[in-house]
């Protein structure tokens, strides 16, 4: 059994390594959704097979909101969908791992993301298409709360109830900022959780940081029968590193070399400059 | 061209389980007979163009042929960046349908004309972009495209075109058609126009100007020997479309004809010049209003002709 605690602070290093390595990246975005894809990963949820990552029976997970790709690459990568030694080409020229994840070069990537509000409706038509045919895989999908300001969340958030996909889960990484401020100064989401509920999804918000609560709601599915769920995950932009955390400025922008000896002192990483 | 399409689906669907129809709120009683024989798959996305064509792109990612259909505008400009990340980018076999190709729906108003589709469509990779000029075009089209393993753009007229073919003949993606010799100009056009353009071309011949007729029904992949060997053999070449002159069949014929060096005399462009459509009415006096109609035709015929034999004296 993985130590999912353990295993959330090794998938942090490879994270901030594998974007050092690529000379930039998305890191806040990234280091947010760490242990909720590590539980969804490890933690017997999602059930993919790297040996055959398109089993039509398999569980789906899209990463609606594509520019957190590198905590995927990592997970992927350390669960043996591709070689771990592509990790450290991320970024460059000649990779198969770019700044937004490609659904035809990097194994066990379902979609290719980026465009936000793109993921989500997707991942709704995977769910559809499994009732349709009757069959039992389960469908993830993580989206960002900013990304709720898109339209097209909305007409998909409308969809899923009315077809009663109760092998829809979707993620909320509620970290509450967005590329330029927190959300409250830009667009607020508002009552988030009465919006939802009020389209007709099953709702349960729990720590996005805390295993053992996603373990707790991951094993609760669905949440209500004929229904899609919801889990809405609060959670740091930026968490682990102490000064990215809760910091807007940090959406897209690289370390200098004394913040980079802070943030791998807290992340453990043996820092040789 | 819709209901040939409908009918055409629906003998797919029979034999193809994964064939499903996908609708935006559009469709009263053409899709009646389909609705009733195969419910489980017909799915009414309500008003909601762009999530229907992310959600065609996910039940195709299982396996699934969404044939996806509403008014050409709203499909291909409102969810244009669907069209192009869900579905051409990840190369999903989904069929996007567009109704009310041009100015079919004439009195309801530019929003509803499609002027720009094939502009818009033309540019994403992938993509197969058929425009069928009548009822038998469109059903060709309709079983080709559920061949096609990938994105294609069916782009129709709605309600009852005239019949451009009198006689059945061997469609082949991507090779236009002669539907008539000439020698002294090409007309090249594309979609439910192709009848008009028959028509001013017969009169043309009945005046004694020999008018090669072709017709592009697969916009892309184009037949650019077609559009080479008539630049080469007439030496003056119009093409006529429902559309914006930028971007669309005269755009692709202007751009092959200059980087293969074969450039005739004379060139011209029929369609909207940077202008939306004007006026209401009927179909026919919304051609005429935008100077594509049968007569306006004739007139570019004769125009061009005129200059080509000035142009001959010259050299």
């Amino acid at each position: 059994m993985v130590n999912l605690e353990e295993k959330a602070k090794e998938i942090r290093r490879l994270i901030f390594q594998t974007i050092c390595d690529g000379g930039g990246g998305h890191i806040a975005a990234s280091l947010s959704i760490v242990e909720i894809l590590t539980v969804l990963y490890y933690g017997n949820i999602l059930m993919v097979n790297p040996g055959n990552p398109t089993d039509p029976e398999r569980d789906r997970f899209v990463l609606s909101k594509g520019h957190a790709c590198v905590t995927l690459y990592v997970i992927l990568a350390d669960k043996g969908f591709f070689n771990k030694e592509h990790l450290a080409t991320f970024g460059s020229s000649n990779t198969i791992l770019g700044g937004h994840p490609d659904m035809h070069k990097v194994p066990g990537v379902e979609a290719t993301t980026g465009a936000l509000g793109h993921g989500f409706p997707f991942g709704v038509g995977m769910a559809l298409a499994g009732k349709l045919d009757k069959k039992n895989y389960k469908v993830f999908v993580v989206l960002g709360d900013g990304e709720c300001q898109e339209g097209s969340i909305w007409e998909a958030a409308m969809f899923a109830p009315h077809h009663k996909l109760d092998n829809l889960t979707a993620i909320i990484d509620y970290n509450k900022i967005q590329a330029m401020d927190h959300i409250d100064n830009i667009v607020s989401l508002g009552e988030i959780v009465d919006k939802w509920k009020a389209f007709g999804w099953e709702v349960m918000e729990v720590c996005g940081h805390d295993i053992s609560q996603l373990q707790s709601a991951f094993k609760k599915l669905p949440f209500s029968t004929g229904k899609p769920s919801l889990i809405i995950a609060d959670t740091i932009k930026g968490k682990g590193v102490s000064f990215m955390e809760h910091s807007p400025i940090w959406h897209y922008r690289m370390h200098n070399d004394e913040e980079m000896k802070i943030a791998c002192d807290e992340l453990g990483i043996d820092y040789s400059g | 061209m819709r209901n040939a399409y409908i009918s055409a689906l629906y003998e797919l669907a029979d034999t193809n389980k994964q064939i499903y129809a996908l609708v935006s709120d559009n469709g009263a009683i053409v899709y009646d007979k389909y609705r009733e024989s195969f419910p489980e798959r017909f799915i009414n996305f309500g008003i909601a163009e762009a999530n229907m064509i992310s959600i065609a792109a996910g039940l195709a990612a299982c396996g699934k042929i969404p044939f996806t259909y509403t008014i050409s505008t709203f499909l291909t400009m409102r969810a244009f960046e669907q069209i192009r990340n869900d579905v051409c980018m990840q190369k999903m076999n989904v069929k996007i349908v567009g109704i009310g190709a041009g100015f079919v729906y004439s009195n309801l108003g530019p929003t509803h004309h499609s002027v720009e589709d094939i502009a818009l469509m033309r540019v994403l990779p992938n993509m197969v972009i058929f425009s069928p000029a009548d009822q038998l075009e469109s059903r060709k089209m309709t079983f080709a495209s559920a061949k096609i393993e990938g994105p294609v753009y069916l782009r129709l007229a709605t309600g009852g075109t005239p019949d451009v073919y009198k006689d059945d003949y061997d469609f082949e993606v991507g090779r236009g058609v002669t539907l008539k010799e000439g020698s002294d100009v090409t007309v090249i056009g594309t979609g439910g126009i192709m009848y008009d353009a028959l028509q001013a071309v017969e009169e043309l011949g009945v005046q004694g100007i020999s008018v090669r007729l072709v017709n592009i029904h697969t916009i892309k992949p184009i037949d650019k020997e077609i559009i080479l060997k008539a630049a080469y053999e007439t030496q003056a070449i119009i093409t006529v479309e429902e559309h914006s002159i930028a971007g669309g069949l005269g755009g692709s014929a202007a751009e092959i004809l200059l980087e293969n060096n074969k450039t005739p005399l004379l060139f011209k462009r029929m369609g909207l010049d940077n202008v939306f459509p004007s006026g209401y009415g009927t179909y026919g006096e919304m051609k005429e209003i935008n100077g594509l109609s049968k007569d306006d035709i004739v007139n570019q015929v004769k125009n061009i002709y005129q200059r080509k034999k000035i142009e001959l004296k010259g050299l």
